[in-house]
């Protein structure tokens, strides 16, 4: 009884944190699924997503709320950045090449940050109330942050599913080689992809950032829980990760309730290779 | 070795890494020691690591797992029940190679981004596992009995004696990859980096071959995990299963050149020469992460290949010197 009563109290909370993972493994996925590159930047992307907040807010007192679509267009550019310098020319070349590139592009962010920022946390002290359901408390932020999320998701899915760049991401990404003869001008599709990857990133950091303490080192975590996420919910499937999240959300809140919470990572790595092993296309996808 | 002429691709490395060794002990001076055997470490450990990303072609992100488990169990052996360091290095080693045959069948099924996802996350479930380890000591990790040096002469003679270990075990690892480079077994490899399909039609058993190369390449990182918690004298999850020290390894083998023998040699003096200078000079000191990542931007954009690799496209005369 007093396990379910625990249960009951962190469920939800599992349940909100898990819409903001999975716009962050959406943004990986997306990127993934179009361009097939594993973007190892992204989780000092979502901390200068976090920082993002922290800076609108404290420095120049813009509603983080307000703020986070600010923080969405830096991210959007700073993706077609990335792309233009370091991934525009590794895109055919073999995975390491690719993985590598993205890679050093983390390393000059973090190392810049640390000399910036240093590694002491940051908090971003904002209070949206709380209010109570049943046994459990819940806080303001996290209820925003998942509508955002959930905001986010939908206007990817419009955009993805009835514009015409949205379009002509899908067919690069279903095959490359054919858009381009159709005329879709694919450089510039992929600089857009990978932009809006890291756009939904930075979001993911912006919105992390109104309820935990973080650093510019933060992002790494909430990167491997992306790598997670969008395995269990299929490498490039954007709706997948949005699934993958909240199962990721709901195990974090659940675990706790039956073990030490020094188990969560054991158990969500051990899945995650298990799912790579066994169903690579993750547990939505169409089977191998 | 009848004929010496066919192997000074050998000689090189060989000669290279006796120049390393020799420039401490002739010396005699303790700080060059340690810093010689930072380096040492990095070449084992780069060596091994080439012999599956570079021969093999599968990018392998969590190497370090190897030397993290073999470290542990190697400690464990060595601390609690009394072992002595070289039973425990072999312990170790074989530990890490156990992981690596029992992880490499499953594993290696999967290809090129899938399997370096899959080694990422395997890193940090086996950090995730030992931080939970009661055995192990948990997040506290283990911390040897100074009286464990007593038996090798003292705390000074026992580092003395792991840089001539460490100088061992790099001997091995250059040894074992060079024997490989030029077997029929490493030919096969060198197929499967190709096209593993047209490996396998052409009769190269690629399943077995795979897993092996993963477990060659798993032994002496797991030896060099025991060797180095020995030496510190602590071991601890964070410090043992370190993600960003999988990726410089992978940095050192880009840099000096996948593929080759010289290669990770090259590629693991010039890194961590390079760090000790940023980490040391007042300019660089703070943004040190930031230089190292441009110059691996501009390496993997520009010179794919590597030194060693550039330098045989460039003068087809020196292939037979370097190899």
């Amino acid at each position: 009884m007093q396990q379910l009563n625990l249960l009951l109290t962190s469920l939800p909370d599992g349940i909100l944190l898990g819409f903001v993972y999975g716009i962050a493994a959406m943004g990986l996925t997306l990127i993934w699924g179009v361009m097939n590159v594993i973007n190892l930047s992204h989780g000092p992307i979502i901390a200068l997503g976090m920082f993002g907040t922290y800076f609108l807010f404290i420095q120049l007192g813009i509603n983080p709320y307000l703020g986070l679509f600010l923080v969405a267009l830096l991210g959007l550019l700073l993706g077609v950045f990335i792309y233009i310098v370091a991934v525009q020319r590794v895109i055919d070349a073999p995975h390491l090449s690719s993985l590598l590139a993205t890679f050093s592009v983390s390393m000059i962010i973090i190392g810049i940050g640390t000399a910036v920022l240093t590694t002491s946390p940051y908090n971003v002290d904002f209070n949206m109330g709380s209010f109570r359901l049943g046994s459990t408390t819940i806080l303001g932020t996290r209820l925003i942050a998942a509508f955002f999320a959930f905001l986010f998701t939908g206007g990817l899915y419009l955009f993805l599913y009835k514009t015409q760049p949205g379009k002509f991401i899908r067919a690069v990404a279903n095959n490359r080689a054919a858009a381009e003869l159709m005329g879709v001008p694919s450089n510039r599709i992929l600089a857009l992809s990978f932009g809006i990857g890291t756009m939904l990133a930075a979001v993911s950091g912006a919105l992390i950032a109104t309820f935990f303490p973080f650093n510019i080192l933060s992002g790494g975590s909430y990167e491997l829980k992306s790598f997670v996420i969008v395995v269990i919910g299929g490498l490039g499937n954007p709706i997948g990760a949005l699934l993958g999240g909240l199962i990721l959300g709901v195990l974090e809140g659940m675990i706790p309730a039956f073990m030490e919470t020094s188990w969560v990572p054991v158990i969500e790595y051990a899945l995650f290779v298990v799912i790579l092993l066994v169903r690579p296309n993750g547990l939505f996808g169409a089977k191998p | 070795m009848k004929n010496w002429r066919n192997h000074i691709g050998l000689l090189i490395p060989l000669l290279v890494v006796i120049g390393m060794v020799l420039w401490p002990v002739l010396t005699g001076n303790v700080s060059n020691r340690e810093i010689v055997f930072t380096i040492l470490k990095a070449i084992a450990l780069a060596s091994s690591l080439n012999i599956l990303l570079g021969y093999t072609g599968y990018v392998n992100f969590g190497s370090i797992v190897f030397y993290g488990f073999g470290g542990y169990v190697g400690l464990y052996f060595l601390s609690e029940q009394g072992w002595s360091i070289w039973a425990s290095l072999l312990v170790g080693g074989i530990a890490a190679g156990l992981l690596a045959f029992t992880l490499g069948k499953a594993i290696l099924r999967l290809r090129g981004a899938y399997f370096a996802l899959a080694t990422i996350g395997i890193n940090e479930a086996m950090k995730a596992l030992v931080n939970n380890l009661e055995v192990f000591g948990g997040p506290i990790g283990m911390t040897l009995n100074f009286s464990v040096y007593k038996a090798y002469g003292g705390a000074a003679k026992a580092l003395e004696m792991s840089f001539y270990i460490m100088a061992g075990l790099t001997f091995a690892a250059i040894i074992v990859s060079y024997i490989i480079r030029i077997s029929k077994f490493g030919l096969g490899l060198l197929a499967i980096r190709e096209n593993e399909d047209a490996a396998e039609v052409m009769g190269v058993d690629a399943p077995n071959a795979k897993t092996w190369a993963y477990v060659i390449s798993a032994i002496i990182p797991g030896m060099v995990g025991v060797l180095f918690f020995f030496k510190n004298g602590n071991v601890e999850p964070h410090v043992a299963f370190p993600l960003h020290s999988s990726v410089e390894l992978l940095v050192m083998v880009m840099l000096g050149g996948q593929g080759t023998v010289l290669g990770p040699i090259l590629g693991a003096i010039a890194y961590q020469g390079m760090r000790g200078y940023f980490v040391t000079s007042d300019f660089f000191k703070d943004i040190q992460l930031s230089v190292s990542g441009v110059l691996l931007l501009l390496i993997v954009l520009f010179i794919p290949a590597g030194a060693v690799g550039w330098l045989r496209q460039r003068f087809p005369t020196l292939r037979r010197v370097l190899v």
